[in-house]
């Protein structure tokens, strides 16, 4: 097809445009490598288990930082069918569950980082980091769209119980590249938590829907 | 009390009048607020900007730069930063940069370690045990980060970007930018890629561009409230690091070396107001 | 030994206007350190600031006075080229005085 020509000759003038441009330098790949070199030199003297889980990029992150979050559209496909494949709803009941629970688990940030020695304490969902939620909390971060009203302007459906459920989980099943971190997916929370979340944005009696 | 002498009905239109019109001023006073509120914290950082602390740890960086230390009994006094051996104005206006003698890119700290080493005798661990304060325990490092920092105040920042290895490493820093990893799937580019957003009231630059860039990057190192102590450069991108949940970030890394280059491309022509105060 | 009081002090009009910041942990006592201990309270209780043998300023400090504290203040009567003091004195007795001299307007 015509069309699918010329994306072709564009895609190789634009390559040929980046490789001329970095001509007295690196290419893309070499330079991805010799950051690849450093990043693996970078926490010699930090906490060894923590850098495993860093040194290897998976696919996703690897595309991701690759398109720099702006993936061509074939791939984004790619990216959120995998996604999506991936979650993983609770085994029973409902995808509701209590949202005064979501709103400790939303305020709490802790979990994950090298100073966060309590294994055992769970670890937060640091949604206001981002988001706007209750409106009594004005320390809330604007990263992530605001989610006050989320559930008054939406219904609790079943089908948006699931998306919302989806959406906390892993947010690159429905877009790729993302900034949202894939909470479920990477196991920062448990499905228990995310239920909780749940209920926080759609429960007609949490104060984001108030 | 005596009741309203008012039949009710009109009683409760001159409430509901009244009720109307403090509606309408909360509104009006709602959008003047938020502008209000930037004011006040623009003269709050104002005032605060008086008694900055850092000054304490310029003094002290001043005087470890004079002194004779180390197995060699030496000073740093000739030390090369960048414009010379002992030229310590205008030298952190012009890092990182390539330095021939080591063969590397280096920034302040690094090169400051590599001084350490060389004129003083220490060893490399012993030179870098102590990179960041903590209550009680004052890093000599940092002291002597901002004093040779604030020996560039008033300057424009123009770190080199023509010798091949500081094309390189801006390079391996933007690759390192927008490399997403670990559990949160975080890059630098998660908080630092867009303009006009903040994580929770913290308001963040967007670093790839020149003009948020310009004034943010040369307002360190800085005197951290939240830290009770001056951080720098090093302290930060460990912080970040921190906060992304990768690993404790190695002091003078060639990554964070890297990182910093890629920052300076941008920041560039700004003028260093350094040592700052931050929260 | 404590670092120096970094003091400034100029005429402003016919007053002195002093500036000084002081180099203190101020610790309230109520922090927890890395391990969980409670980091015992350290704090400056008295602060005098003397000119030609009078006092000028006395204040008594709490632990609501953050971390390396900054003063600002200005007293009548001096002139360049006198000599001011100021000491600080903690809750565990540590003290500390540094002279400054007035300088003229700036």
């Amino acid at each position: 097809m015509i069309a699918g020509q010329a994306r072709i000759l564009i895609a190789m003038t634009a390559g040929l445009f980046v490789a001329a441009a970095h001509a007295d330098g690196l290419s893309e790949n070499e330079a991805r490598q010799r950051a690849e070199q450093t990043f693996r030199t970078a926490f010699t003297r930090g906490n060894q288990q923590i850098a495993a889980r860093v040194m290897q990029q998976d696919e996703t992150q690897a595309l991701c930082s690759k398109y720099r979050n702006a993936p061509p559209r074939e791939v984004a496909e790619k990216i959120e069918k995998s996604q999506l494949a991936a979650i993983s709803y609770p085994a029973s009941g409902t995808l509701l569950g209590d949202w005064r629970q979501g709103e400790r688990i939303a305020q709490d940030g802790y979990g994950l980082r090298f100073t966060d020695a309590d294994a055992k304490k769970p670890n937060g969902g640091n949604c206001y980091a981002c988001h706007q939620l209750a409106p009594q909390e004005i320390s809330y971060g604007t990263l992530g769209p605001s989610l006050y009203r989320y559930g008054k302007l939406r219904g609790a459906s079943e089908a948006v119980q699931r998306y919302t459920y989806g959406k906390i989980y892993d947010s690159e099943a429905f877009t790729a590249c993302s900034g949202m971190p894939r909470l479920g997916h990477n196991n920062v929370l448990t499905p228990e938590q995310i239920r909780h979340l749940v209920a926080l944005l759609l429960d007609p009696e949490s104060p984001v829907n108030k | 009390m005596k009741r309203s002498s008012l039949p009710r009905a009109e009683r409760a239109l001159r409430l509901a009048a009244a009720a109307l019109f403090c509606a309408l001023c909360a509104c009006a006073r709602a959008q003047d607020s938020d502008a209000q509120t930037q004011k006040e914290i623009e003269r709050y950082r104002q005032l605060l900007a008086e008694g900055n602390p850092a000054e304490l740890a310029q003094a002290r960086g001043e005087e470890l730069w004079k002194t004779k230390r180390g197995p060699k009994s030496a000073s740093l006094e000739r030390c090369d930063l960048g414009l010379g051996p002992g030229v310590v104005k205008g030298a952190y206006a012009a890092l990182p940069r390539y330095f021939r003698d080591t063969d590397r890119v280096q920034d302040l700290e690094s090169r400051l370690v590599t001084c350490i080493v060389a004129l003083q005798g220490f060893t490399p661990e012993e030179a870098m045990k102590n990179p960041f304060s903590a209550p009680g325990r004052n890093s000599d490092l940092e002291a002597l980060a901002t004093y040779v920092a604030g020996e560039s105040k008033g300057m424009k920042l123009a770190a080199p970007m023509q010798h091949q290895k500081e094309i390189e490493a801006f390079r391996i820093g933007e690759q390192l930018f927008y490399r997403r990893a670990g559990p949160h799937d975080f890059s630098c580019s998660t908080c630092h890629g867009d303009t006009g957003k903040r994580i929770r009231l913290q308001d963040l630059p967007k670093l790839t561009e020149p003009k948020e860039a310009q004034r943010v990057f040369t307002t360190w190192p800085a005197y951290r409230v939240s830290q009770g102590s001056v951080r720098t450069m090093q302290h930060r991108l460990y912080d970040c690091y921190w906060q992304m949940r990768h690993p404790q970030l190695d002091y003078a890394s060639d990554a964070s070396i890297a990182l910093e280059v890629f920052m300076a491309k941008y920041a560039n022509g700004g003028t260093i107001d350094a040592p700052g105060l931050k929260r | 030994m404590s670092d120096p009081m970094r003091i400034r002090a100029s005429m402003a009009g016919d007053k002195v206007e002093v500036r000084v910041l002081m180099a203190h942990e101020m610790e309230t006592g109520q922090r927890k350190d890395a391990s969980g201990k409670l980091v015992p309270a350290h704090f400056i209780q008295n602060i005098s600031v003397t000119h030609n043998g009078r006092t000028v300023l006395s204040a008594q400090w709490g632990t609501s006075i953050s971390k390396n504290p900054f003063l600002h203040f200005r007293f009548g009567g001096g002139k360049p080229g006198e000599k001011i003091a100021i000491t600080w004195l903690d809750n565990l007795g540590d003290k500390r005085t540094d002279e400054a001299i007035i300088a003229a307007a700036s």
